[in-house]
Order: C-alpha cells, then sequence, then structure tokens
C-alpha cells in the first residue's frame, strides 16, 4: 500500500522526491537538499534514453538526454561514475548509437552502458559493443568491479528475446564465482536493464531465470539491484535485496497494469518533465543506499 | 529516406498484386497486437507487415525464417513465403506479441 502511494505521487507530481530503502522495509521522503558527501561513493543511474525515437511522447530525446548529461555535469561533486541501464537507442542503428555516444561523451564522470533489448535487435551486439563496452567486461558482456567498498556487478538479460529477460546459465555460473568469494558484509549492487524479479511478466516485466541470481544473493546483508526498461520508478524488497527500477530519459510507460499495453505515454511537455530524469545513488559503509529520483523538471 | 524506401516497398508489394502468379496481404500491427494474429495464405505469396503502433515491433520468426528487424512508427517490411508450412512469429520487443502465418501449398 505504502508503494502504490508512493508510484502515485512519482507520477502525478514528478520524481522529485528522495527516499531511504531501510532495513525494516520503511521507505521515507526526504527533502532534496543536501548534495553527496565525500565519504561515500555516489554514483549515477540514466537509462532508457532510446536515441532515434520521434513520436509525440517525446519529439526530441536527444534534448532530454542532453539537459539529463548537463544535469549531471552540474553536481555539486562529480559521481565516481555514471551508469546507463540500457535502450540507449531506439532501433540499434549505427547512426542512432553514434548520435547516443557522441551526446554521452559529454559526461564528465566516466560511463558505463549496459545494453536493453532495445540496443541489440537480431540478437546483433555489434553496434553496442563498438560504441559502449563496459570495461573490464567478459567475452560475453556481463561484468564486475570494486568501488569504495562495494562489489558492483552489470548483469545482462537481453540475450533471449523470446524469454525475455533470461540470464542463461553462463551468465549464471560466472555470477556464482564471482560472488563466492565476498563476505556476507561486502554491500552489493547489481545493474540489470529488464527487472530481475516478476514485476509485471504480463507485460514482459520480468527476467524469467531471475530467483536463480537473486537466490546467490540472498545471503549478502545489503544488496540494491537498479534496473531500467520500464520507464518509471518502482521499489520492491525480498529479505535483504532491495529494487529500484528508475524513470528514462525519454518518455515514461503506463504504471502496470493501469492501460491495455506498455508503451509510450504521451503527456503535456511540462508533465513529461516531471516524469523523466536520473538518478543519484550513494551508499555509505554501513547504511543502505540512498537512492534520489531527480525529474528534469 | 526511409520513408521513400518504405513507400517504394509498398509500392512493390501493391505492383505485386498485379502478377497473377501471386498476391499480397498485411498484416497490421496497432495496439501490441498483430491483425490477424493468423493469416492463411499460398506458397509465394508476399505479405506486408505495417506498423500502425505508436512504438516499435519487430516481425521474428520463432524458427529464425525471417526477421524484420526494428520497424518504427509508420514503417512496413515484407516477406515472401515460399514454403508450405506453419510459421509462428513474436515481436522482439514486447515477446507477448504472437502471430502465425499459414502457407498453403498452391495446387495445379
Amino acid at each position: 500500500m505504502r508503494r502504490g502511494a508512493f508510484i502515485d505521487h512519482v507520477a502525478w507530481t514528478g520524481l522529485g522526491i528522495a527516499y531511504t530503502l531501510s532495513p525494516a522495509g520503511v521507505m521515507t521522503g526526504r527533502a532534496l537538499a543536501e548534495g553527496m558527501s565525500n565519504d561515500t561513493i555516489a554514483f549515477v543511474q540514466i537509462s532508457d534514453s532510446h536515441i532515434g525515437f520521434h513520436q509525440a511522447a517525446n519529439p526530441d530525446v536527444e534534448a532530454t538526454l542532453t539537459a539529463s548529461v548537463d544535469a549531471i555535469n552540474a553536481l555539486p561533486q562529480q559521481p565516481a561514475f555514471v551508469v546507463h541501464t540500457g535502450d540507449i537507442t531506439h532501433l540499434s542503428s549505427a547512426e542512432q548509437f553514434d548520435r547516443a555516444h557522441s551526446l554521452l561523451g559529454k559526461l564528465r564522470a566516466p560511463l558505463i552502458a549496459l545494453p536493453g533489448e532495445h540496443d541489440v535487435l537480431g540478437n546483433d551486439f555489434k553496434p553496442y559493443l563498438s560504441n559502449f563496452k563496459i570495461p573490464n567486461a567478459t567475452d560475453a558482456g556481463w561484468a564486475s568491479w570494486e568501488n569504495g567498498g562495494v562489489h558492483f556487478v552489470a548483469i545482462l538479460n537481453v540475450f533471449s528475446f523470446e524469454k525475455m529477460g533470461l540470464l542463461g546459465n553462463d551468465q549464471l555460473a560466472w555470477l556464482e564465482r564471482d560472488l563466492a568469494p565476498l563476505p556476507k558484509s561486502r554491500p552489493i549492487v547489481v545493474f540489470t536493464h529488464v527487472p530481475l524479479y516478476a514485476l509485471y511478466p504480463d507485460w514482459g516485466w520480468t527476467t524469467e531465470d531471475g530467483s536463480k541470481a537473486l537466490a546467490l544473493l540472498q545471503r549478502f546483508d545489503r544488496v540494491t539491484v537498479l534496473n531500467g526498461h520500464i520507464h518509471q520508478v518502482i521499489t520492491h524488497e525480498e529479505g535483504n535485496i532491495r529494487f529500484a527500477s528508475a524513470a528514462a530519459t525519454a518518455y515514461p510507460q503506463p504504471k502496470p497494469g493501469t492501460a491495455a499495453k506498455p508503451g509510450p505515454v504521451t503527456l503535456p511537455h511540462d508533465d513529461l518533465l516531471r516524469a523523466i530524469g536520473y538518478r543519484t545513488v550513494q551508499l555509505a559503509t554501513g547504511n543502505d543506499a540512498r537512492i534520489v529520483d531527480r525529474a528534469l523538471g | 529516406m526511409k520513408t521513400f524506401m518504405f513507400l517504394a516497398a509498398a509500392i512493390l508489394a501493391t505492383a505485386a498484386l498485379g502478377n497473377a502468379a501471386t498476391s499480397a496481404t498485411a498484416v497490421h500491427i496497432k495496439d501490441d497486437a498483430y491483425n490477424p494474429a493468423t493469416l492463411t495464405v499460398h506458397a509465394g505469396d508476399i505479405v506486408l507487415f505495417v506498423n500502425d503502433d505508436d512504438d516499435a515491433h519487430t516481425v521474428t520468426a520463432r524458427d529464425g525464417s525471417f526477421d524484420s528487424k526494428g520497424l518504427d512508427t509508420h514503417q512496413s517490411w515484407q516477406h515472401t513465403f515460399t514454403k508450405p508450412g506453419s510459421y509462428a512469429y513474436f515481436c522482439e520487443l514486447h515477446p507477448f506479441m504472437k502471430g502465425t502465418i499459414i502457407v498453403k501449398a498452391v495446387t495445379q
């Protein structure tokens, strides 16, 4: 019920709300006063830019991505990195990747960009990989790295279109090996494109074998899973795992089950700017992730 | 430029209607659905897939025998079905969208 109220707030008054995912599972609204402090690792998440989209829901997706990039560049303290959780382009074309590469290249912080299904149409990863390969990624494209005492994992779940999302046994075996040596106290942050849990399977907002990844993550004290794909802020908890789907930089989609189908929602321009934007995330030692969704309008 | 290409494809498909050996039929994509969801044609027929929706879609065969790649709003794509059989297809971007083309042998 609490989650429903939060979603309503986001949908109708924009993203200008901060919340903390506490161990007790209570979300606390906060004012957006302070910037990022020095004693934490801070990063930014953006998602679903759909460069090449030019329908009524957002006739200028390049402008809204640029506005997001400018806002991130103007943050009082630069994030350790900016992660893009996929659907960088609308239809995987070389021209769209070229434009996206140029626009995202203006970020001051290092960029880590995951593919969405829109970026690998025809199961062809080449246009994506020639522009946005994750640093230190395995040959298959997924990756993990340590930063500020946090273990970060970028999982790809856009390999199988028929069963989207799907991780596959190779990736699950890799994840098991990757997590095995870590103490349970190590904070884990996982990035994916498609939600890792069954958020709304009727619209494909789920990962078929996601529960196998969650089983591997369950033993850790503090896990945060951040995804895109659904173009709206929705939070969820399962044990010690906290999920937060991000807004797009392009256009919103309907809340689960409130429309006949998922897809672009056309709003008046001012309302569009309140429904899209970027997200700042802070992790302080011993605390849960502090996630702030910031709208463009 | 793309508009011209798709216009040309539509004209070609229309032109094919005049050929006694083939006929063209269309599947329209609207509201995350293929209409009609099941279409029966004869071997050699051309099927035109038209995206009338406000979102991008694909027409992708489950057996890998055809793939439109991404079809933006107002774009269309055509495929000639030469072998009799039942061809199930789906949308890579919305896997819950399903369609079938049934291709019947041409009787002499």
